[in-house]
């Protein structure tokens, strides 16, 4: 990663709609210079995709969202790994990390509503061999999600003209 | 005797509310500024690049160490300088940042805002026929203060071929034996102008051998582009002629806290402080907490907050001259100054039909002193989506003047 890189990630991650024009712009660079940043980027799987970060709470069939802790027995060789993509596979699965402390992986696992995610949890993630233990814990609210905050209240408060 | 005595019984004739007020404030013309103001806020939908302040509010750990600071009782007056620590982190900051070394016990205190530093100065040097050096256009309350300080504002113009700099044949030719005060404001609101070391040498030289002293308002020090903000006090010889005025309204995004600091010899700090002490007796301590912890813990997300102003800036002047206006490049600062000469329409026609025609608010150059006509205001310090709308509108509206 060069420099470049990192500060068209930093505007990229602001507002993924933003084209190489307008980054190049601000950056003051050569248009080539970003439109090969962003490619080379892509190319090699640093920008994953450009996705919406959506507030399901304001969407009518709402979602229902579950943080669940799962402890598993680590397979001789390959660790943690293989148990993982067992799980992220799952399309229900949204999210997948590794974690240290008490229990070994976080999954978060969405459905259209509480008894689609306990079917989950017991028919799907429970039974997989390595599995040990899991907790389930039912998201009621989201706040702010990878540093972007869902009801902003601090607005602009500005005169619309100042000295 | 006994005429004046019967002179003083009579009363005078007062025929309005009016007649009460005082001849000076009565001279002083309402701001431009505000009459601007009164037709943008009668408009919806609009876009407004005529936005003096940050786009940013104060950061969380800021906001939160004034709600602690009252959490915890902090609810007195401070001494009249300000809080002893408070002015030591100035005085530490000043020095780490642009090389101005100021004692804080007797030669800096802190200030409601740059806006009464500047008034404290002003009342404290200003006696009446005084001529006060002011580069235009600039910030529009320097002339009403020092009228209302009994001086003469003597408006000296710069120009956008000069990057709105001063000069100093411009500045030497308005001198005369009344000349008193040079007020300085780089990087300028409204143009974006700075001054660099070498732009300051010839006017340090000017300002030494008339014998002048320097009101120079640096509250855009931190919004520099490029080149690192020099500070007119750092010049040779020149630290103690010179009253620095700063704040944190600009740097740390914290213009409603009303935070500003003056520094400078101690004689005129002690004189600034007499004044400071009968008027407002000390800034509101929970600012002044929240001011520290700008200082202690703030300097980053200053930092972050400069290169997103900096990224805004060249999307603005880039837009500006691909609409075919002139725009000098500004280098500090959060404004563009750009010209709409080619367009045949005054500051003040062309600020209104923007308005009224495409619905974007800029500020006429006019309201800023001689100099400023011909150009607008535009504030870059809004979200890069409404910039970039912006300059779709003003680029339509402009394709249609020339147009016919």
């Amino acid at each position: 990663m060069n420099e470049l890189q990192l500060k068209v990630l930093e505007l990229l991650k602001e507002d993924a709609r933003r084209d190489a024009e307008l980054i190049a712009t601000m950056l003051d660079e050569p248009l080539e210079a970003v439109k090969q940043a962003i490619a080379e980027m892509e190319e090699n799987h640093v920008i994953v995709k450009y996705a919406t970060v959506v507030n399901w709470s304001k969407v009518d069939d709402e979602k229902v969202t579950a943080l669940i802790e799962v402890q598993i027995t680590p397979e001789r060789g390959r660790g943690f790994e293989g148990i993982a993509e067992r799980i992220y596979l799952y399309p229900e699965v949204k999210s997948v990390f590794l974690m240290s402390g008490a229990y070994d992986l976080l999954v978060e696992v969405e459905g259209k509503n509480l008894k689609e995610v306990a079917s989950f949890v017991s028919n799907k993630l429970s039974p997989i061999e390595a599995v040990l233990s899991t907790k389930t814990f039912f998201i009621l609210k989201k706040y702010k999600q990878d540093g972007i905050i869902f009801e902003e209240h601090e607005g602009d408060h500005r005169l619309m003209v100042s000295p | 005797m006994i005429k004046e005595e019967s002179e003083r019984t009579i009363p005078v004739q007062r025929e309005s509310m009016a007649d009460y007020l005082s001849p000076l404030v009565r001279g002083i013309k309402p701001s431009g500024i505000r009459r601007f103001f009164d037709l943008v806020s009668m408009r919806k939908d609009i876009i407004t690049l005529g936005v003096g302040e940050p786009d940013f509010v104060t950061p969380w750990h800021v906001r939160e160490a004034a709600v602690y600071a009252l959490e915890t009782g902090k609810t007195q007056y401070t001494s009249n300088a300000g809080m002893p620590e408070l002015r030591e982190a100035i005085a530490h900051y000043l020095n780490d940042s642009f090389s101005v070394e100021y004692n804080p016990a007797n030669e800096l205190i802190v200030t409601v805002g740059g806006s009464e530093a500047i008034d404290l100065a002003l009342r404290a040097l200003i006696s009446p026929g005084d001529e006060i050096l002011i580069p235009e256009p600039c910030y529009i309350s320097y002339s009403p203060i020092t009228a209302l300080s009994g001086g003469v504002a003597v408006g000296i113009e710069t120009f956008a071929a000069d990057n709105f700099k001063l000069r100093a044949d411009q500045l030497q030719a308005e001198i005369t034996p009344r000349s008193k005060v040079l007020i300085l404001c780089y990087p300028s609101n409204p143009t974006g102008g700075i001054m660099t070391y070498e732009d300051w040498l010839p006017i340090a030289k000017v300002v030494e051998e008339n014998d002048l002293i320097v009101i120079s308002d640096e509250i855009y020090a931190e919004l520099t582009y490029g080149s690192k903000h020099v500070s007119f006090a750092s010049m040779p010889g020149m630290k103690d002629r010179t009253i620095l005025v700063s704040g944190f309204s600009k740097a740390f995004a914290m213009t409603g806290w009303r935070m500003g600091y003056a520094c400078g010899h101690p004689e005129l700090i002690a004189a600034m402080l007499k004044i400071h002490q009968y008027t407002v007796m000390c800034a509101p301590i929970m600012a002044q907490y929240a001011a520290l912890e700008a200082l202690q813990h703030g300097l980053e997300e200053k930092d972050r907050m400069v290169e997103s102003y900096n990224q805004r800036r060249r999307l603005v002047v880039k837009g500006f001259r691909e609409i075919g206006l002139e725009c000098h490049e500004p280098q500090g600062a959060f404004y563009a100054f750009p010209s709409i000469a080619s367009t045949g329409l005054s500051s003040e026609t062309f600020a209104q039909r923007l308005l009224e025609e495409a619905g974007v608010a800029a500020v006429p150059g006019d309201v800023f002193g001689i100099g400023g006509e011909g150009h607008i205001r535009c504030s870059y310090a809004t979200s890069v989506t409404q910039l970039t709308e912006a300059l779709d509108r003003i680029g339509q509206f402009v394709h249609k003047l020339k147009q016919g």
